[in-house]
């Protein structure tokens, strides 16, 4: 094994780490959609059928904004699952963790949304780092099983409140006082929007850098195969823990920016259903490619609130009852399609294009 | 402490001890002999929830309804050990040796079928209707405790005895048991463990149906997420429990009920589930393998 010695210098790679995908048109491509995502609120154009009003409506940039934290979410999801082949059963834990500390910050200590925002950041680092120090004793399924624990505490903690901060039930609605107010109001939901954009693309740019550095060649590798990781010398419980806690972060980060977008902390945020939902969105889109998560989040958001829409308009009326209402359901119809979809195109959404150019050519 | 307190929270804390083996025991073994995390073992837990409010409140031409509940009782089983069967039969078994794809399928089932009862019933709880002698109530030390509790203790047991009866003395069992300790070693001798892999499906189904009948009963009611929410609780009694052991899973159930009655009652609810999670943290940490597992997975 000549190539044991070159990875552990760092010089080049081994069949063990695969070189990253480095696109160079990738960028530049999520670069154009980021800078048209960005001129969307200024488009007075009205798309039938795709959304209910004009493209510069609040509604539909509240939409809009909603898929950019779901694929911002997803990107970070993906870090975990996707490139380092963790399966976390509990990222809603800190999504929400983004969403109920940022709230709670802003309303017990009565700080401000740009000082409450970096403080639950480093607070869910720091629980990232201590959970997942438990959870990565045990690997595989067994993770997946301790993580999905962690983060029901949460939702549990945060529904029954005990301590009566976290609002119940009912959740936590956003004491706008905190917030400038800019970021507030039916009117500035084009600002909101932005931050929405700016967080999606930042999350893609940290996202890429981290599976391209070194760090992330050794996350790779953990996925592919973690016991030769650790037969190169190098401690597979770092690297994970380390992607494990820079997924948290981002994942906090979208969970602060959904905060404005919602209004409100709810505790279905921080339930193992959200956790689930992220799983579906990176496999619609092709596990271990961002731009497919991305996507996945993007469509994922967009159907979860359009179809409700879609359905009391009444296209489904013709349809029989027992048909009907399981076609109002998004999760219905997404989740059938993820089956069908891992069964027949495991690559995702991302695949697709690959796919279908595999068949013309055969044919 | 009265003891009337201490008797009824004991019997509460066992009745969903019962509950909670009845999920965990088909969900622990489905992961000890085929290393699969079956995600839809939830949904197994709602039909059997909704088959019972189904008949309940539906088969009004029967007019007793304790027989109305027996007929519930045997509908609910056999819808889970076709949907159990179904699902491993044309789901998990095209994708043996792929733990990741086997998880997403059985999630994207589990996540559809319970939009699919959501969409079909909406997602308010359901009440049903028991049986007159379920409502009534039993005098034990004082304690007055609901029939009903008295019962899914009792159903739970003669499972347990059964499930362990059919693990330790047929042949059936005996592959199982071997398959969960070496699956290869048993291919090897040229044993079709496929079968005991459709087989332990259809067994987990029917068993977390029973547990979704009584789970019914127990929280008086069902919604469609309720499975879904018992299959975390059904996570972590597996995991403490040692994955794979029946016997682990059935004391780890009494552990986890009985914790989670007594520390939601003299706590504050919310407390004991909080606990719980505490007790698989604690658990992990000193014996990741879980109480009676042979080896960590």
């Amino acid at each position: 094994m000549s190539t044991v010695t070159e990875v552990s210098e760092g010089t080049t790679t081994s069949a063990a780490i695969p070189p990253p995908r480095r696109s160079r048109t990738l960028p530049i491509i999520m670069g154009i959609v980021a800078v048209l995502l960005a001129f969307v609120p200024f488009v007075d154009v009205h798309v039938p059928g795709l959304f209910g009003g004009e493209l510069s409506s609040p509604g539909v940039l509240q939409i809009l904004a909603v898929g950019l934290v779901f694929a911002g979410v997803a990107m970070s999801y993906d870090l975990i699952l996707g490139y380092t082949g963790m399966l976390s059963l509990g990222h809603a834990l800190y999504f929400a963790l983004g969403l109920y500390g940022t709230n709670l910050l802003m309303r017990l200590f009565e700080l401000s949304y740009a000082v409450a925002v970096p403080i639950a950041l480093v607070g869910s680092f720091v629980l990232a780092v201590v959970l997942g120090s438990v959870a990565l004793r045990v690997r595989g399924v067994a993770f997946a099983m301790v993580t999905l624990a962690f983060a029901e505490a949460f939702h549990v903690f945060v529904e029954a409140d005990p301590v009566g901060i976290t609002g119940g039930e009912e959740g936590l609605s956003l004491d706008t006082a905190y917030v400038p107010d800019l970021l507030t109001g039916v009117v500035n939901t084009r600002v909101v929007y932005w931050l929405a954009l700016a967080f999606a693309v930042l999350t893609f740019a940290i996202c890429r850098q981290a599976v391209a550095s070194r760090a992330g060649r050794v996350f790779q590798a953990i996925r592919e195969n973690e016991d030769r990781v650790e037969m190169l010398g190098l401690r597979p419980f770092n690297f994970k823990l380390l992607s494990f806690a820079l997924s948290a972060v981002l994942a906090s980060a979208g969970g602060a920016v959904y905060l404005l977008l919602v209004r409100g902390a709810t505790p279905g945020s921080a339930s193992s259903v959200f956790t689930l939902n992220l799983i579906i969105m990176v496999v619609l889109g092709g596990l271990g490619r961002l731009w497919g998560a991305a996507l996945g989040g993007l469509v994922f958001g967009y159907l979860q609130l359009r179809l409700p829409a879609v359905a009391r308009s009444g296209v489904f009326d013709p349809l029989p009852d027992w048909l009907e209402g399981p076609l109002t359901e998004p999760l219905f119809i997404l989740g059938t399609l993820f089956v069908i979809l891992v069964m027949f195109a495991p690559g995702g959404l991302a695949s697709l294009p690959a796919r279908l150019g595999i068949k013309r050519s055969a044919g | 402490m009265s003891l009337q307190v201490f008797v009824l929270l004991s019997v509460t804390g066992l009745g969903l001890a019962g509950v909670y083996f009845l999920i965990a025991s088909g969900l622990s073994l489905i992961f000890g002999l085929m290393d699969v995390l079956n995600l839809a073992h939830g949904l197994f837990f709602t039909v059997g929830g909704y088959t019972t409010w189904w008949v309940m409140t539906r088969f009004q031409w029967v007019e007793s309804l304790g027989l109305r509940f027996l007929i519930a009782f045997v509908l609910a089983t056999a819808f889970g050990l076709i949907v159990g069967w179904a699902t491993e039969r044309f789901f998990v078994r095209r994708f043996y040796g792929d733990h990741v794809t086997q998880i997403l399928i059985t999630l994207g089932i589990s996540l559809a079928g319970v939009a699919l009862v959501g969409g079909w019933f909406s997602y308010d709880p359901q009440t049903f209707p028991v049986p007159e002698f379920m409502r009534q109530v039993a005098v034990i030390a004082g304690a007055r405790i609901p029939v009903s509790r008295l019962l899914i203790l009792g159903i739970s047991v003669v499972l347990l005895i059964g499930l362990l009866a059919v693990l330790r003395r047929t042949r059936h069992g005996l592959i199982i048991r071997a398959g969960v300790e070496n699956r290869q070693m048993v291919q090897a001798m040229g044993i079709d463990v496929a079968k005991s892999f459709t087989l332990v499906f259809a067994v987990g189904g029917g068993l977390a149906a029973i547990g979704g009948i009584l789970g019914g009963v127990f929280f008086a009611g069902v919604t469609p997420e309720f499975g879904l929410n018992m299959l975390i609780f059904a996570f972590i009694v597996v995991v403490i429990g040692g994955l794979g052991s029946v016997e682990g899973t059935a004391l780890s159930a009494v552990i986890v009920g009985l914790t989670q009655q007594f520390v939601n009652f003299f706590a504050g609810a919310g407390v004991g589930d909080l606990t719980v999670v505490v007790l698989l943290a604690v658990t992990l940490l000193l014996r990741p393998q879980g109480l009676l597992g042979e080896v960590a997975r």
